[in-house]
């Protein structure tokens, strides 16, 4: 607040200043001439003292007229940098995937953000080839045939991530004959909108069969059982295993649809495994010791980085240890492990389990949503048949990939393998 | 193309070869894109259009294979024109199939859907045509982009494909055994598989035929490839299991 009243006089000294090196060659050229008029004509130099005195307040404080001139002067200056300020710097500093393109359709340049989005976008690559569907094809065909634009498409690629589009092109009018081509994502709106039809459906479907029973045990109870203390408990037992499976099952669901409603862009963030890692078998060590199961991890020394959102990399590794505990728990162990990073290569982190293995027919489909590897009869599924699809989901977004292997009465591995880490 | 020919009129022409494959390309996408969503949304509507589509796909082959012959007529190309214009006359073979494969998954869906089918029955195809769909869109990019780097990644999806529709396979089979009224359904949906299993393979020729024409030399052959389902067999219920 005491900035408000020393402004005033902190402005005209910064003006003084600025005009004192402005002018002041002209100061000093002056002054040397009065000192050289009062010797000249016999004076002690107290004339001129009193001359430069005089005409330099004056020149630092008096004219009104340069100040009116410079702010004008600034904005001109300013507008220079306008008309020589370069397209690739502007093309940079635009968030959302901007293309160059000229009148054969071929790329001129392409911003950072299309290449993340679209892959490498090499100039003189034709636009129709990287954008193949038909409605896009007929969109570069009418800018291609001329027209000023602007023209208006939406534009949906549905893998391996569903994204959409609004693209518009303009031509440029500085008679170039280049146009720009500019992505704006929609995916969000559409992602919600499917998100709400796939969770109901999916929802209504599988939350039927656990309300059907408990509804069958219900009836029992009131009726035939009404009087048997033992079945009665077990009953109870029963409907409470389906409920917090229901519980589960809907909290899979919900994490699943948040993960697909979640905008998608490449992970630039790069994270330590390690810690990550520990954090989870630490997170899960009840379950373990519920499911008599010790967990080993075998780390590097070194820092294990990859490009991740440390939220969802937590999700994957649990999810992992999670199926390692409750299918591998008569193998008594499960063992993280991951190789030395090495330069310029994939990081890759395994998850083993000395359990019952899973059948060779099963391990193409198991990270299918609701794909449930069929249990023998009389025991209740143990999980909601979405753990493996969230983790294949995260790790799609990741450019990553899950390699599992599996041996019946041996065990399984399930092993992740992260791209190399060098394009931060 | 890297390179300027004397006469311009030659790399116009190539172009127009290359853009058209990107455009059947696309075309071919879409068309098994749909057939599918019609499939497991039952929308007969949508799979009556994705048939009259196919035409469109026969009709580019030929204009592609015309074009080609004319260009190696005229200009007499060598080295990596004539791969160039080679690649563009087999990738073009391989759309026009993976559109014909399209157009045979769309003309089942009205004989799958006369039964509402179980969603689980589905997802399984659904899930095989997201790989298979994930393998063409890469070798088209490929081909966009005139790199071989991916390339060999794309075949080991391949093999995924296989296992894939193996597990799938034996999946229909065991419904079929449950319940005879499934059989019809099911054997329609097993046609349906292996024809999206045919489109990875498709996707992998492509692979293979634009590394030639990236490198100039042909792919590593070591290519274990097959699907399994050739062995599978029906397991017989005996009084044991009951």
């Amino acid at each position: 607040m005491t900035d408000t009243k020393t402004r005033p006089l902190r402005n005209l000294l910064l003006a003084a200043r600025e005009r004192l090196a402005r002018h002041g060659t002209v100061l000093a050229v002056s002054a040397a001439a009065c000192l050289v008029l009062d010797l000249s004509l016999g004076g002690s130099g107290l004339g001129a003292a009193i001359a430069i005195a005089i005409i330099v307040p004056i020149a630092l404080f008096l004219p009104q007229k340069t100040q009116g001139i410079q702010p004008e002067e600034r904005r001109e200056g300013g507008g220079r940098r306008m008309e020589t300020l370069l397209a690739l710097d502007l093309a940079a500093a635009v968030h959302d995937p901007l293309i160059f393109c000229d009148a054969n359709g071929d790329v001129v340049h392409a911003n950072e953000a299309a290449s993340l989005a679209f892959g490498s976008l090499a100039p003189g690559m034709p636009l129709q080839l990287k954008f193949r569907a038909p409605e896009m094809q007929n969109f570069i065909l009418r800018i291609m045939e001329g027209g000023a634009g602007p023209f208006g498409i939406d534009y949906i690629e549905r893998v391996p991530v569903e994204r959409a589009y609004r693209v518009s092109a303009t031509r440029i009018s500085d008679g170039s004959g280049l146009f720009v081509l500019l992505f704006k994502d929609q995916s969000e709106a559409r992602r919600i909108d499917r998100m709400r039809a796939d969770f109901i459906a999916n929802a209504s479907h599988e939350l039927r069969t656990p309300l059907a029973s408990i509804a069958g045990f219900i009836e029992t109870l009131r009726g035939p059982a009404r009087d048997d203390a033992k079945a009665r408990d077990s009953f109870l037992q029963i409907m409470q295993d389906q409920t917090s499976r229901m519980a589960r099952l809907i909290d899979d669901l919900l994490s699943l649809s948040r993960l697909e409603v979640k905008p998608y862009g490449k992970p630039t963030e790069k994270i330590d495994l390690r810690p990550v890692i520990g954090g989870v078998r630490d997170a899960l060590a009840t379950l373990a010791k519920d499911s008599g199961v010790t967990i080993e991890l075998d780390m590097p020394d070194e820092p294990l980085e990859v490009l991740g959102h440390q939220d969802e990399l937590v999700q994957v590794f649990e999810n992992l240890l999670e199926n390692a505990c409750k299918y591998g728990s008569p193998g008594g162990r499960v063992i993280v492990s991951a190789g030395k990073p090495v330069e310029g290569l994939e990081r890759t982190v395994t998850v083993t389990d000395f359990g019952p293995g899973i059948p060779e027919e099963h391990i193409p489909r198991i990270t299918e949503r609701f794909y449930r590897v069929t249990v023998e009869k009389g025991r209740a599924p143990k999980g909601t048949g979405l753990g493996l699809a969230i983790v294949k989901h995260i790790l799609t977004r990741h450019d990553a990939r899950l390699s599992i292997r599996s041996k019946i009465g041996e065990g399984s591995s399930f092993t992740i393998h992260f791209p190399a880490p060098n394009h931060a | 193309m890297q390179s300027q020919h004397t006469i311009r009129n030659f790399d116009e022409e190539l172009r127009f070869l290359a853009n058209q494959i990107g455009g059947m390309g696309g075309y071919a996408e879409r068309m098994v894109d749909e057939a599918v969503s019609a499939l497991v949304s039952g929308d007969t509507a949508l799979a009556r259009k994705v048939v009259l589509d196919d035409a469109f796909l026969d009709e580019k082959e030929r204009e592609i294979g015309e074009k080609a012959v004319i260009i190696i007529a005229k200009r007499q190309p060598m080295a990596a024109d004539l791969r160039e214009i080679l690649g563009a006359i087999r990738i073009s073979g391989d759309l026009e199939r993976i559109g014909d494969l399209g157009k045979n998954i769309a003309k089942r869906v009205v004989a799958i859907t006369e039964a509402r089918q179980p969603v689980r029955l589905l997802r399984g195809v659904s899930s095989l045509t997201e790989l298979a769909l994930t393998q063409l869109k890469e070798v088209l990019d490929a081909y966009a982009s005139r790199s071989a780097e991916k390339l060999g990644l794309v075949r080991d999806r391949d093999e995924e494909i296989d296992a894939m529709y193996t597990s799938l396979f034996r999946e229909l089979l065991t419904y079929m055994m449950e319940d005879p009224r499934n059989i019809s359904a099911c054997t329609h949906l097993i046609f349906c598989a292996k024809n999206i299993e045919r489109i990875g393979d498709h996707a992998t020729n492509i692979a293979e035929t634009v590394y030639h024409i990236v490198t100039g030399a042909s792919m590593p052959p070591e290519r274990p490839k097959e699907d399994q389902s050739h062995k599978v067999v029906a397991p017989v219920p005996t009084e044991l299991s009951r």
